[in-house]
This record gives C-alpha cells, structure tokens and sequence, in this order.
C-alpha cells in the first residue's frame, strides 16, 4: 500500500465500565452510570493509546482518522499520532455525563468508510455496533473497510479482536505495510494482507447478570487474518496446513452419505461445509443439506451437494428430519463451547429427539456417535481451557443425555474427543 | 570499561557480566555463484588405460553443472559458512527445546572415521565387527527400553515413528483386523506421531490436555473402541510433564485389541528409571540424535531405532543383525515391513551411540537422566524468576519445560520469537520447537546433561536481560539481531510454495529465469 494509507479509530469510551464495577458488561446508559457513581474509571481509551503507540513504532507517521474526544482523539493524542477528526459526529462531548450510545458508535464507522482499516476499541457489545454500521455500508453499496479490534471490554468473546491492545498495533501495522507477517499474503500474487472471517457474538447482559450465559452469533466483519495470535510464526506451515476450517469441511463433506439429510447450524465452520459443497448456505441460519452421488464432481469442482431448505424454522426443521435419516453438523458458539441452545434454537429438544433418537447402541456417547458432528479448530478448543463444551437444549434430560464425550472434527482426517456437559449443571457448579 | 573499577589495572580486564559477542559476517556467496569455467581443484592426470566407451543410452547429453572452483576456494567457502553459525558446539545450546541437544565427544567421530570406507554390500563374513557392534547396540537398547528387539534401520526418529506405524498396520493386517483405521494421540505427544499416522492413512484423534496439562483419560476412554489401531503417546510429553496414569492409558488401550506405542523423543530424563516395555507398551523408538549423542544433522542422516515386543518383532524393518554365538549375520524377519531405508542403517552414528552408552555404562546413564532433570529444574527456577515468564500448569517438569511470554508480550507487545532473535545478539538463540502451538508466546528450553551451572546461569541471565529491555526499549527488541550474520528474514516465502528452492537448480528455475 502506499503512503497514503490511513487508519481509522474508534474508541467506545465506556466499554469495560461494568466489568471492574461488577456489573458484568457495560450495555445501556443506566449501567454505565451506575459503574460510574461506583467509582469506575474509563479504560478503553488507555487501551487504544497503547494500540496505537504500537502501530506507530511499527510505522511511524501513520494517519489516523477518528472521532473527537473520548471516542479517539484523545487516545490519539494520547499516543503522539497524527490524526484528522471526522465531522459527521457531534463534536460535543457526547453525552452530558460523560456516557455515549451505541449510535454514536455506528455513525463514527460511518463517517469512516473511507478508510484502510478501522480499529474500534471496545467489546462484544461495540463489535455489534460495528456490525450494524457495517451492515448499512453494504446497503448503501459503499466501500466497506477491514476492522480489527483493540480488547477493551468486559466481554471479549468475538474473534475480531486481537489478542491484547499491542498485538492489535502490531497487527495492523503488519496489515497496512501490506503483509500481515505472521500469516503471509493473500496466495493471489497481489501482494494483499490476507483477510479472514471473524465471527461477531455478544451475551444478552440481562442474561448474564442472572447468571445465565448465552451468547447468540450476531454475524460476521472481515478482519486482517492472523492465525498466530497465539504465537509467533509456525515454521514452515503453508496453506494446506492441517486443522483449517477448510480441512473441517473437506472432512465433514468424506463423512456425508448420499441421500441423508444434513443440518448445518449457524457459524462460520458450517458455512465452511456448504461452501466445499458448492451451495451458499447461511451464516446465521440453519439449513438443510444433502451430498448428491457423484462423488467425483465434488473432487473436482466442489459442486456435490444439494440444498434442501435455507435459514429454516424449528417447525420446518423438525417436517424435514423426521422419519429419515439426519445428521446434525454443528460448530461451538463464541468462547464459552456451547454447541446446543445459543443461536441454533431451531434444533429443539423435539428435533434432537428424532435425529439422535433411534440411533443403535445403549451409551448416550454411542447413541450420539455419528449423528451429531461437532465441529471447532483446535485453537477453538484450545481457549475453553479445558472447560467443557455446553449443551443447553432447552431439555435438561435430554442435556444430561447428551452429556460425555464427544467427537470433535478439528481437521481433514483429524479430530479430538472432548468433553461435553449440560449447561444447567455446568453453570450451577 | 569503567576504569574506575578496582579491576581495571590487571593486564587483562575481566569479562563484563553480558558477554559482548559478536557473529561473523562474510556475506559470502552461494558456491554456484563462485564458479568459474574450467576452475579445477585437482589437475588429474591422464589414466594411461584404454578409455571405457558407455553406452548412448547411459551418457549425459551434457555435462552436470557443478561449480567449477579451485581447492583453497572451497576450503575458504565453508570455514566461513561454518562460522555463520551457532552449533552445539559454540553456544550454551538449551534453547532448542525437545531437540535433546547435548555434547557429543569428539573421540566417538574418530571411531565412527574408522567405519567410513566399508561398502554397505560388503560380504557379511568380512564386517563382522561393525555387525557386532549393530547386534551389542541392539541388545543394550532392548534392555533399556525393556523390549524384545531392536531395529537400526531408521534414518531419523520421524522415519523409525513412521516405522513403527507400518508396524502396527501390518499387525493388524495380518490378525484380519484391517477395520482398524484410528490412532490416537495427544496434543502435547511429538507432532511425527500424527503425521506419520495420517501419511500411513489412518484417521487421528488428538486429546486435549486437561486443566492439569495431562491429556484427558476420560477423552481415551471415550475415543478407543473397535477401530482403535493404536495408542502412540510422548512421555514425557513437549511440555516436560510426565503422565503418571501412563499404564491406565496403555491398559485402555489394549482392552479395546490397540497397540501401544512410546515416542521416546524425550527420553534423555527417564534412562534407567522406566522402560517402555514395564508400562505395557508394544512398540518404542528412540532418537539416536537426541538421547544417545549423536549428530543431529540438520535433517540429514541422523538415526533412530525401533523397539518392539517379541510379538511384534517378525514385523520389523529389515535386515536385522542375527548371532548364533559363534557368527553375525544378516536376516529379514519373518513377515517384515521391508526397508525403510536402504541397507543397515546410518553406520556411522550407530558406532557413535555405542561408543557413547559404553563410555557410560549403566550407572553413567541414569547420572545422565538425574542430571538432566536436576539442570532443568534448576533452569526453571531461574527463568520463572523473571517478570513476565511463566510455565502453565505449575507442576514440576522432567528435562525440558515449555515457558510462556504471555504476560510479558502483552505489556509490551514483544512477542516471543523475537526476544529469542534478540538472545542471539548475546551467543545464544531459542528456536520455534514449540508445536502445536497452545502455548501463548510459548518457548522451550531443555537443558541436558551438558551444561553446567555457569552455562545455565548465563543463559537464564541473557534472557532476564532481553526481558527487561523489552519493557525499557521494545523497538529495541524488536530490531535485533544487531551482532548477527542475517538481520531479519522474511518468513513469508516459507508459506509460498512457488518460492521453495531447496536446490540451486530450483532456484534458478523459480527465480533467475
């Protein structure tokens, strides 16, 4: 990229409010007031000055373009960067005590569409409201930037934040010196950072303050890819290395029988396995699938599946499976491992009943084996911490039965057997 | 200096604290750009025999393009290469952790010099010494491990895993129990053990680690079942831990009809104090480079060795050194896998790894394996002690330990891989042995027998250094080397097969022409 690149920041000055305040999130202006008359300090704003000194002694000079006040100039000043401030946000102070909305987010993305690569610092909650200006973009037909985020809330669950406020910096200085470093380029011979896919998912906070955790994918932002986040560099790997969602589809697609309905749920893995059948399957939605007989034409082009139904209702999901044979293909939800009841409510206690129902074998593992495909990358895995994978279907029975052991594909010919537990008796300790 | 410092009239001034080193840089090219046309390195004289006219068909339409260089050339060529360069003989060698890098004395190349003009289709009846030495070195590994037999044959230890899994399919095969298509392993077991499985065709299965840093025994009691083949685990694994259910793994494993099989890449701190055979298992190998000192070889012939158990013995590679106590010779076994390499094995290497266990005898291994240990434990003191290192899972490790910069990398955005650049300034390095990478900001060290105190001090004392630079000056960091040979490479190309050349002809190919 030349040197005109320019990087826009967006900081939501009270993200991480409630965490420090223990109120478990930072959504809505009544929280953020009350985490304030707790004493609560803002911190997001620190945190996107230290993303932005390290993206600046990675490239120095770097133009910011950001938001007045709270919402990035004073993070940019902060970090000595040199930095243009848009004019569609209200130059005021927003909001009179000091607390700003989501709005004020979406409308800062929107005054930026222009730019190389848009950092926000904040949380899940702020990742949505990145989405949701994100979304607008693309209904306007406007040029929609990379973003990546700066880690500064309570919840940090979605993949497009980097790993700490540094490693944000660094990769986006990576990202705009037009090699993302760690993960090479594109393969496309142009020269471009590669791109991934990082999924948007939040908590309902009301929720999560009962103790309920439930975090529901909202969608997904192209982030500049960086598969090392956990490391440096894997010598030697190439694009053909093991444990990619590719490799998670090319083996799921082995798996498929002919002739038996597949129930892919939402997430990005699973849309991965339409993709390798050669359909456009939804991202939020579940769909029906099934694999056509020709095999040699999904060795050669990919084309090998049929769609059944798209993005269907449990009702339509639960005509469709019933009396047949079905398999369930369904990936971990956000950072807590749920694979039932977050998201995918379409498959119900009901649907569950009759995919895994009749199978042989008298074990809940081996009444599952075969009929129910999880599917999540070993790093996926790796950052459970050996916390189990969660299942709350909304049938504490048919929870407990399904509790055990699970396969999990992590790769072409590769998987792992993991724990999975109902989410009631999990979360109540 | 400081002259202020008392010492500072002796004829010599004492060595700062941090050793002010610095690495040769020739900028040397590579020797196909030094040849030059007709350059020769021996004038050879004519032959005086009548010339042997070959057949068209075997003839080269035009000669090999070798470099073309004159004796002091090439002499000057490699010295300086051989400079560019941090062996095991130079630096304090701790940072390639899980590679077993140990001294290897230099009185055993002399022995292995001996053995270096046999022919490896030589007459059985004319080397009976060196099969000798193949059928001793066999017996000693058998007792070590506790296994029937031993098998030389392998190149490297990922060629005696690979071995070992052709073994294992056979076995099966030959019991008509060819459903069974799984291996399982762990994640922190050598990452071979998976790879030679899949390249065998079997489909894995990786255990995580539990919150211990053990892989989970319940995830195995779920995972083994009729199409279970095999069971192939590191113990020690890469992160130093021992598992001390090792026996319930392997007893799982058998119930459900599966083999078991010990990757004994990380041997160098258990010699003498287990055997793979005493906790059940089938099969076992060893890394003659790593435990037994002998070179690694950068890839190139190193050796490994394949234990098994009388049962699995027909099935080993082939030919084996037989004694009917008056003669050595050669024999296949009986329903053997075949070769995974051509004739015996790395000779040469398998004189240096019997040469070495001689000179130490029982005793002197399992002083080996307590000194191993006791320099990592001590090592991991040291390191733990500075601010922003961490090992996860807090438990005590064996010889080799894997470290994490998480905390460090997060304050200042250094990562790991590049305070081990940094090191590099100092004589040392760590590399990136750090598969598979859970580990955040992960870096192994694995201190064996070798070193002393002082080496260990002074390694544990550069890394505090790079460390505290790190939170003074990242940029710092983050430029090095400075005292090296190469600055930085882009690792880039390495992900681009186009941009492979592991040959100069492929270079030219890809991008000179």
């Amino acid at each position: 990229m030349s040197a005109g690149v320019s990087v826009g920041l967006v900081v939501n000055p009270v993200a991480g409010l409630g965490g420090a305040a223990g109120l478990k999130g930072s959504d809505g202006a009544e929280v953020q007031r009350a985490a304030l008359a707790r004493g609560a300090t803002p911190r997001a704003g620190e945190r996107a000055a230290r993303a932005v000194r390290a993206l600046l002694s990675r490239r120095p000079g770097t133009r910011l373009v950001t938001a007045p006040g709270p919402m990035g100039e004073h993070s940019a000043r902060a970090a000595g960067a040199p930095h243009t401030l848009v004019r569609s946000v209200p130059p005021s102070e927003p909001g009179a005590s000091g607390v700003t909305t989501a709005g004020d987010t979406r409308r800062a993305v929107l005054a930026m569409a222009g730019v190389d690569l848009l950092l926000f610092a904040g949380g899940d909650g702020t990742a949505r409201d990145v989405l949701d200006a994100v979304r607008e973009l693309r209904e306007r037909g406007e040029r929609v930037p990379p973003v990546l985020g700066i880690p500064a809330g309570v919840k940090v669950y979605s993949g497009c934040f980097a790993l700490s406020p540094a490693a944000a910096g660094t990769l986006a200085a990576a990202y705009i010196s037009g090699t993302s470093g760690v993960s090479g380029t594109s393969g496309d011979g142009s020269g471009r950072a590669a791109l991934a896919e990082a999924e948007v998912v939040d908590l309902d906070e009301d929720r999560y303050r009962q103790g309920l955790v439930s975090p529901v994918l909202y969608g997904a932002l192209r982030v500049p890819a960086a598969p090392a986040a956990l490391s440096g560099r894997k010598a030697g790997s190439s694009g053909t290395a093991p444990g990619t969602v590719e490799g998670i589809a090319r083996e799921v697609v082995s798996r498929m029988r002919p002739g038996v309905r597949h129930v892919l749920g939402p997430g990005a893995t699973t849309r991965a396995v339409g993709r390798e059948l050669g359909l456009a399957t939804t991202l939020l939605g579940v769909d029906v699938v099934e694999r056509v007989e020709r095999v040699e034409r999904v060795e050669r082009d990919g084309a090998g599946g049929r769609l059944v139904a798209a993005d269907v209702s449990e009702a339509e999901l639960s005509g469709l499976v019933e009396g047949g044979e079905a398999v369930l293909v369904l990936s971990v939800i956000g950072g807590q491992g749920f694979v039932l009841g977050r998201g995918n409510q379409q498959v119900s206690p009901r649907v569950l009943r009759a995919v895994l129902g009749d199978a042989p074998g008298d074990a809940p593992g081996a009444r599952a084996a075969g009929r129910l495909l999880v599917l999540a990358t070993q790093q996926k895995l790796a950052a459970l911490g050996g916390r189990p994978l969660l299942a709350d279907s909304g049938d504490e029975d048919l929870d407990r039965m399904l509790a055990g052991h699970v396969q999990v594909i992590t790769g072409y010919h590769e998987s792992t057997i993991y724990r999975i537990s109902a989410a009631s008796e999990e979360l109540n300790g | 200096m400081n002259t202020a410092e008392p010492f500072a009239e002796l004829p010599v001034a004492p060595k700062p604290p941090l050793r002010r080193f610095h690495q040769a840089r020739w900028d040397e090219p590579i020797i196909f750009e030094l040849s030059r046309p007709g350059r020769r390195g021996i004038a050879v004289p004519e032959p005086g025999a009548p010339r042997v006219e070959l057949p068209e068909s075997v003839r080269r339409a035009e000669p090999p393009k070798l470099p073309e260089l004159a004796q002091p050339h090439v002499v000057r060529h490699y010295l300086r290469l051989s400079q560019e360069n941090l062996g095991n003989d130079l630096n304090i060698d701790v940072g390639q952790g899980t590679c077993t890098m140990k001294y290897s004395p230099k009185v055993n190349d002399r022995f292995a010099a001996a053995v270096a003009e046999l022919h490896p289709l030589q007459h059985e009846d004319t080397v009976q010494g060196v099969l000798e030495i193949y059928w001793r070195l066999e017996r000693m590994l058998a007792e070590i491990s506790g296994m029937s037999r031993v098998s030389l044959q392998p190149g490297s230890g990922s060629a005696a895993i690979y071995a070992n899994v052709a073994m294992i399919r056979a076995y099966h095969a030959a019991r008509g129990e060819t459903h069974r298509d799984q291996v399982i392993t762990t994640m922190f077991s050598h990452p071979s053990n998976a790879a030679c499985a899949k390249v065998a065709g079997f489909e894995v299965i990786t255990l995580m680690p539990d919150a211990d840093g053990l892989p989970d025994i319940e995830a195995l009691r779920a995972a083994v079942g009729p199409r279970t083949a095999a069971l192939m685990i590191t113990n020690p694994e890469d992160t130093g831990i021992f598992n001390p259910r090792i026996r319930e793994f392997v007893d799982l494993v058998h119930e459900a009809g599966g083999l078991a099989c010990y990757d004994q890449a990380n041997a160098n701190g258990i010699l003498g104090i287990t055997r793979a055979r005493d906790a059940g298992f089938d099969l076992c190998h060893f890394n003659l480079h790593k435990t037994f000192s002998t070179p690694h070889s950068c890839g190139g012939p190193a050796a490994g060795a394949c234990g098994v158990s009388a049962d699995l013995a027909p099935f080993l590679p082939g030919p084996v050194v037989a004694f009917d106590g008056s003669a050595y010779t050669l024999e296949t076994p009986e329903r053997s896998i075949g070769k995974v390499r051509p004739f015996l094995g790395v000779t040469q290497n398998i004189v240096r790894a019997y040469a070495w266990i001689m000179s130490l005898g029982a005793e002197g291994l399992r002083q080996v394996a307590e000194t191993a240990a006791l320099n990592n434990n001590y090592l991991m003191r040291k390191i733990l002690a500075i601010p922003g290192a961490s090992a996860p899972w807090g438990t005590r490790r064996i010889e080799q330990a894997r470290y994490s910069w998480q905390e460090l990398s997060e304050e200042t955005g250094v990562h790991s891989e590049e305070i081990g650049v940094r090191a590099s300034d100092f004589g040392v390095h760590y590399w990136t042995s750090h598969h598979p990478y859970l580990v955040p900001e992960p870096f192994t060290l694995e201190p064996t027998e070798s070193y002393s105190k002082e080496d260990l001090d002074e390694y544990a004392a550069i890394l505090a250094h790079v460390a505290d630079e790190a939170r003074r000056d990242p940029e710092m960091v983050k430029g090095a080397p400075y005292n090296q040979t190469v600055h930085k490479i882009d690792p880039s190309p390495l992900d681009d097969p186009k941009a492979w050349a592991p040959t100069w002809r492929a270079y030219v190919r890809k991008h000179l022409s």
